[in-house]
């Protein structure tokens, strides 16, 4: 029997279709919008003004406090503006636009990094290298590393974990990063443990995904610390909670971090950007994002340059197929629909997903049969009927008596109600309510 | 632009349950009862539950319609199986006004006047049953004998179920040992070669549907074998401590619908728990209830009043039987 | 026979008679003292019950007034300054004085000015969508069209235009209690001073983009040209953002900024129709919307709200 998390869960259509194509080299883009907003936390400051020249990986918009990160020029080229952009929240934000100097030849050099092995820098120069490099939780959280990796000295972490779940469906963008630099995985996570002391890191993959599992495996031979766990297939595995719950059978408290545990959780993705951060001092500037869907001819995983217009990569794999109703950045569990291909590419676009006519479309919602499937399916153990209904009424004192502010936002409730119930419409909105009458509290 | 980009907020897939297929699950489940009770009853089964189906429809039809205004959901399959159960819950010669009164009370006073689907609290079906079973006592408990592959009306030939049987004998201070004589067999009663309600005479039938639900998940197996092995030990004590006073266990498992109200009524999706926790207590509830019904109450028969009694808990049930939360390590101070 | 009657009333009267007892233990044991100008206030207040005035209701604002020394900054604005005045007489403190205000809509991007581009699925509160994303339309700023400001409005004073997709305030039936000020997500609503003969001008628009993007969005967008500005002879209008507002209490209510505004996105509400006009060069689909939505506006009833 496979390790995975004991409560909820459920198994939608895998729809991995890409996770055969390896990962393509996107053309430089000529035009790119870099979103300040790209992480959880602080906006970064914006340090460049119209009309400056841009080196690739030079700084253009600086972290703005502790929970914030910095912002790195993808291409070398000119800041045409600085510009409100619609991006993936739906809103105008303000974005850095630069064009592309198409006779700078840095931007068409294929930059060559062989593996390096050996780790040469002490604790202190690694966190700083991961801060400065703008390394994000690529997971699609987008939670700034350097916090995560900003250790306390009254927790004491003991085990690393390498998220390499991936149990969005048709997402297999950190599939194929898994196969492709497997060795480069295996040397973040040693950098990781070397820089925080920790002497046990297990790597989580679901067990659809056994080309990656043996891969890696056979990676980390020569170094007994690091494990390889295959998980069962079952979403949301790959949140934080559950993925630690599922390996380690340590449960985070409410209101936790994994730190409360004893454990830090990294997406592979974030592991191979500290590796190229921390070995050849390349900061974010790109990343895999997998375009996908049922009528895409040329699905594939791509590395892409943060900035791209999604419709770059949709003309990449053929253009839009006919009868696409719906965007989606993200996964379809928990990703956002946008509204046109305009949105950029941020830090957290792991993929983009065309969505046609006939599953695009919501059901009209019925009336609850009181089934208790969403019961069922909820990994926190909560009652998302319930949860709506004191939602949608406004009773949100007694909202966050039942725990709403611990749901991890999956979906699980939604994906499964016979009714087509909008449960997790319900909710999001009550905990933003709840949110806001307590800061207003404080 | 005809057709704009739609945005919703996530989940963007749908798996691919729906009320309406979860509602057609139960009805084939359905089936092989139905089948049974044709053949055991012949014509008058089918009419009996042709006019209740029929009756529950329009009932809803034109309440939704011209009472209340709102949107007809007749489609749904709620009250076609409400109709449907109702039917197998009563004996397949009352007559035909009185199934409509039953169709009426089940669907005008226990589902919509809560607000339809999903808000009644106590199982549509059953309130029909048990209303006309109050108002109307001596037809609700004269049942047409089975008689086999029998395609005429059997109003001249009535009988009694064997829990009747029993209860009417012990009464009389007979002991089980002559009783028994009386009594269809045990195997008899698992087929349905009996005198009873419509649809609850064949244990067999009924438990294929039954397991049918269960591989379909439509209903998990915590409600139907949480009472039924608690109606077994507890009949089991009982007639261990005296077997010349009490039936055996598996005559009161096999018999007066305590089959079809563990797989089909108890497990009701609207008016039971929604946590497991929460839906063993309430089996446990009708349990014990039926058993006290049976054995010391004046019905013969008690798995009716059993379910609507414990159809008022449930909301209590759900409210102090929560899921486990994740990471709470304090647990519920009632489990 | 007798006996039964005798014991059924016997019982009876004793059972009242200790229930009185029981009753007139409790009501003096948990009796609670209160002010008797609570209730005189209370008395005065609308009781509506709308919380306009930030007090849970109007008994609690009663015992507010009642129990703070300086009143100075409470206001209901249901009753207006003749409740205040009535208050301030009963209380014997300094009230302030208010103009009426009444609310209006500062967006008139109806469904044929401001194309949809998106359809939205999910729940249909503003306060959710807006959560979703800028709305159905290419303007994040206007109005979402979902109707929390109706659904809340305790007083039948909005409902919402089907053919425009906007709410529409119906002036005489306003209190001004700010519910809608509050439920509106965009924050599209305003209140402003109700001036004589509800004679009101104001921008209809809150979008905050650069003018040629505002345009495409929306025909009667403010577009940021500042013409208004430049003509107003109070100086009472201010561009920020790309957008102008006219400030209530300086202006003068001359209607120059009406007729300078290119895309008709001042509102003017009430006032009698210009003598002469030359006929201008307009767009008519334009300015066929403007009018309807001040003559919607300044109608008594609508057809069925």
């Amino acid at each position: 029997m496979l390790k995975t998390f004991p409560k909820g869960g459920i198994h939608p259509e895998e729809n991995k279709i890409t996770s055969s194509k390896a990962i393509k080299k996107m053309p430089i883009p000529k035009v790119v919008y870099v979103p300040i907003a790209q992480h959880i936390g602080i906006p970064s400051e914006i340090i460049v003004d119209k009309k400056d020249k841009v080196e690739i990986g030079q700084v253009i918009a600086k972290s703005g406090g502790f929970v914030s990160s910095n912002i790195h020029s993808p291409i070398a080229g000119t800041v045409t503006k600085l510009d409100m952009i619609v991006d993936t929240s739906g809103y105008k934000k303000q974005c850095i636009v630069i064009r592309t100097d198409q006779k700078n030849e840095t931007n068409f050099e294929e930059p060559v990094f062989p593996l390096k092995k050996e780790i040469t820098m002490d604790q202190k120069d690694i966190l700083q290298h991961i801060t400065n490099s703008g390394i994000v939780g690529l997971g699609g959280a987008t939670f700034p590393s350097h916090v995560k990796l900003d250790l306390k000295n009254d927790n004491k972490v003991d085990c690393l974990i390498i998220n390499g779940v991936e149990c969005e469906p048709y997402l297999t963008a950190d599939h194929r990063l898994m196969l492709e630099k497997a060795d480069e995985i295996i040397v973040g996570i040693q950098i990781l443990m070397h820089a925080l002391h920790i002497n046990e890191a297990v790597i989580g993959i679901e067990n659809n995904k056994k080309d990656a599992i043996k891969v890696l495996k056979q990676a980390a031979q020569s170094d007994k610390r690091i494990k390889v766990a295959a998980l069962q297939v079952k979403y949301p595995q790959g949140s934080e909670k559950q993925l630690i719950k599922a390996i380690l059978k340590r449960e985070v408290p409410k209101g936790g971090l994994p730190m409360d545990v004893g454990v830090i959780v990294h997406n592979v993705g974030t592991i191979f950007a500290i590796y190229q951060a921390v070995q050849y001092n390349r900061p974010l500037i790109e990343r895999v994002v997998t375009v996908t869907g049922k009528n895409i001819e040329n699905a594939s995983n791509f590395w892409v340059k943060i900035g791209t217009p999604i419709k770059d990569l949709v003309e990449e794999v053929g253009g839009m197929p006919e009868g696409t109703r719906k965007i989606v950045n993200g996964g379809p569990m928990m990703g956002k629909a946008i509204k046109n291909t305009d949105v950029p590419v941020t830090k957290g676009t792991s993929g983009i997903l065309l969505i046609s006519e006939n599953e695009a479309s919501r059901q009209e919602a019925k009336n609850c049969i009181r089934c208790g499937q969403c019961v069922f399916v909820c990994p926190m153990g909560l009652e998302p009927h319930l949860l709506m209904n004191l939602s949608e009424k406004g009773l949100y004192e007694r909202l966050a008596s039942e725990d709403a502010m611990t749901c991890i936002e999956c979906g699980s409730c939604s994906y499964v109600c016979p009714s087509h119930r909008p449960l997790l419409d319900y909710i999001r909105f009550g905990k933003s309510i709840i949110k806001k009458l307590n800061t207003a509290k404080n | 632009m005809a057709d704009p980009i739609i945005i919703s907020a996530s989940p963007h897939v749908h798996s691919a349950r729906t009320s309406k297929k979860v509602m057609y699950d139960v009805l084939y489940a359905l089936i092989p009862a139905f089948l049974v009770s044709i053949y055991v009853f012949g014509i008058s089964a089918l009419i009996l539950t042709s006019v209740a189906v029929i009756s529950c429809l329009v009932f809803e039809y034109i309440i939704q319609k011209y009472l209340l205004k709102t949107k007809v959901t007749i489609t749904d399959g709620s009250a076609l199986i409400t109709g449907i159960l109702l039917a197998f819950n009563l004996p397949s010669n009352l007559p035909i006004w009185m199934i409509i009164i039953g169709a009426l009370i089940a669907i005008g006073v226990a589902k919509l006047s809560f607000g339809g689907l999903g808000y009644n609290i106590f199982n549509p079906a059953l309130i029909g049953r048990v209303f006309l079973l109050v108002c109307f006592p001596v037809q609700m408990t004269s049942w047409p004998t089975a008689v086999e592959n029998n395609l005429t009306l059997v109003d001249a030939v009535t009988g009694e179920t064997t829990l009747g049987i029993i209860k009417e004998g012990l009464m009389y201070g007979e002991t089980m040992s002559t009783i028994s004589e009386q009594l269809p067999s045990t195997m008899e009663l698992f087929i349905g070669i009996t005198s009873g309600s419509a649809g609850e005479m064949s244990a067999l039938a009924l438990l294929l549907g039954g397991i049918f639900l269960i591989v379909r998940k439509v209903i998990t197996w915590h409600i139907p074998i949480t009472m039924l092995v608690t109606m077994g030990v507890m009949t089991g004590i009982f007639w261990l401590v005296n077997p010349e006073q009490y039936a055996n266990p598996l005559i009161h498992l096999l018999s007066g619908g305590a089959i079809l109200g563990a797989f089909y009524m108890a497990t009701d999706l609207v008016t039971s728990p929604m946590t497991k926790k929460g839906m063993v207590i309430f089996a446990i509830g009708i349990a014990v209830i039926t058993v006290v019904i049976r054995l010391f109450g004046a019905y013969p028969e008690g798995v009716s009043f059993a379910i609507l009694i414990m159809n008022a808990f449930v909301p209590l049930i759900d409210k102090y039987f929560k899921p486990r939360r994740f990471g709470n390590k304090i647990k519920s101070k009632i489990m | 026979m007798s006996d039964s009657v005798l014991y059924s009333a016997l019982l009876l009267v004793s059972l009242g008679v200790i229930a009185a007892i029981v009753l007139y233990i409790v009501s003096k044991k948990f009796y609670v003292y209160e002010n008797p100008l609570i209730g005189e206030v209370d008395e005065i207040l609308p009781a509506a019950n709308c919380g306009g005035c930030g007090s849970p209701g109007c008994k609690a604002f009663a015992e507010k007034l009642v129990n703070s020394d300086d009143i100075s900054e409470l206001f209901c604005p249901v009753g207006g300054n003749d409740v205040m005045k009535q208050v301030s007489a009963i209380l014997g403190k300094e009230v302030a004085e208010k103009d009426p205000t009444v609310a209006v809509l500062l967006c008139q991007g109806s469904c044929e000015v401001r194309p949809k581009t998106t359809l939205y699925q999910g729940p249909r509160t503003c306060a959710i969508s807006s959560m979703v994303y800028g709305g159905e339309t290419d303007c994040q700023y206007g109005c979402l069209g979902d109707g929390d400001c109706v659904a809340v409005c305790d007083f039948d004073a909005m409902y919402m235009d089907e053919n425009t997709g906007l709410p529409v305030i119906i002036t005489d039936k306003c209190t001004s209690c700010g519910a809608c000020v509050k439920a509106c997500p965009r924050d599209i609503i305003e209140m402003r001073p109700r001036n004589k003969r509800d004679l009101k001008i104001f921008v209809g628009c809150l979008n905050q983009d650069k003018g040629g993007i505002a345009k495409k969005a929306c025909d009667v967008a403010c577009i940021g040209c500042s013409k208004c500005e430049d003509v107003c002879p109070k100086d009472a209008i201010t561009m920020d953002n790309n957008l102008a507002y006219i400030d209530p209490v300086t202006c003068t209510l001359c209607r120059k900024c009406v007729e300078v505004c290119p895309t008709h996105s001042i509102i003017e509400t009430n006032f009698p129709p210009k003598k002469i006009r030359k006929p201008k060069e307009e767009k008519p689909k334009v300015a066929k919307v403007a009018s309807v939505k001040a003559n919607v506006e300044s109608e008594k009833k609508p057809a069925d709200a």
